[in-house]
């Protein structure tokens, strides 16, 4: 079965949430994934740390050059990600529209390049 | 008797659109369907204006592409070239398609086209290029932009539906509503364009094969849906 990336985005400057707003969405999150795991469809998901907790790692010269960020200077930035198990776009998007819903926040998905 | 290109164009117009979409639905390769197609036709070039368009010339077309395809498929050592070649030869001993008795197949193609995770703009290039048959000259002209940026458009969204695996399919009854508004907006916009702009002249001594255009009615009857649908234009 084909897998999909999807990736949860916000923005500088999205007006933060409440802690009532961060509690509901963290209870549809975790309903969203009990979902996910009775369809059969979870492969792999979990939220992340904010981007400026990142670190990018050069490896290309042999040592390990560190710099401190995100690799992409941009205002977006991915908060988490699920990977799922679809057979074809249409139900990854009906699968994103749903995780949507539950984290508040637009979901881009991609497709896995060869069978993971 | 020679018949000159004049009918052989008229069937160009009402039977590419049907020739490829049962080819992607055959191959699921919408790449080799569009070559291939084009190969049947540039074949009916050569010959009908001599021995005349075949009675159905819809299968005539068909079946000659199905075979380059099959040809051509045999000449690929991949392994997934020969898995296909296996599944087609389960085929072998269907009795030919008959064009006219699948009437979805354009439809599919139609839905595919006009998938919501492509631009509109780049529904209505897919749409004139698979459906209409047009050059991607003439769907650059028709739309102002430049042809290389149009090339490169129409190779982006075909390997778009591939890699994302848009399906080929009609959409499920609860999911038509909404896919169809936007099928409805796209073909509107490719309406105008085929209508409202002349087609580029071919340069002179090119020998190309006589191309369909985006007419009204080059989709007869395409929309063969039970509910009342307003994409029909015939």
């Amino acid at each position: 079965m084909p897998k999909y990336l999807l990736s949860v985005w916000s923005r500088e400057g999205d007006p933060t949430p409440s802690n009532e707003e961060m509690q509901a969405m963290f209870a549809d999150v975790g309903r969203f994934n009990e979902e996910l795991h009775q369809e059969g469809v979870w492969v792999f998901a979990g939220g992340l740390h904010p981007a400026d907790t990142a670190t990018v790692v050069d490896g290309r010269g042999g040592d390990a050059v560190t710099t401190d960020g995100p690799f992409a200077e941009s205002k977006e930035h991915m908060g988490g990600f699920w990977i799922v198990s679809a057979a074809d776009l249409d139900a990854a998007i009906e699968l994103a529209r749903r995780g949507s819903l539950a984290c508040r926040r637009p979901v881009e998905v991609r497709p896995f390049a060869d069978d993971v | 008797m020679t018949v000159g290109l004049e009918p052989v164009e008229r069937v160009f117009r009402e039977e590419y659109g049907r020739v490829v979409a049962g080819l992607v639905r055959r191959f699921g390769d919408i790449d080799l369907a569009e070559e291939v197609t084009q190969e049947a036709f540039l074949e009916a070039t050569r010959r009908w204006p001599e021995s005349g368009v075949p009675p159905n010339p819809g299968a005539w077309l068909t079946t000659t592409a199905r075979n380059r395809a099959i040809d051509r498929l045999r000449r690929e050592s991949t392994r997934d070239a020969r898995h296909r070649q296996a599944a087609m030869l389960d085929q072998f001993d269907e009795p030919p398609d008959a064009v006219s008795s699948i009437p979805d197949e354009r439809l599919r193609l139609m839905f595919t086209c006009c998938h919501p995770a492509l631009a509109r703009d780049t529904q209505v290039a897919l749409t004139l290029r698979l459906l209409g048959g047009l050059t991607v000259e003439e769907i650059a002209h028709a739309l102002l932009v430049e042809e290389a940026a149009m090339a490169k458009r129409l190779t982006r969204a075909k390997a778009k539906i591939k890699a994302a695996r848009i399906p080929y399919r009609v959409p499920p009854d609860h999911e038509l509503p909404g896919r169809l508004a936007g099928v409805r907006a796209t073909l509107y916009l490719v309406f105008n364009e085929g209508t409202c702009r002349p087609a580029p002249r071919p340069r002179s001594g090119s020998p190309c094969p006589p191309r369909p255009s985006a007419r009204p009615g080059c989709w007869p009857g395409s929309c063969r849906t039970s509910r009342r649908c307003s994409v029909c234009w015939r």
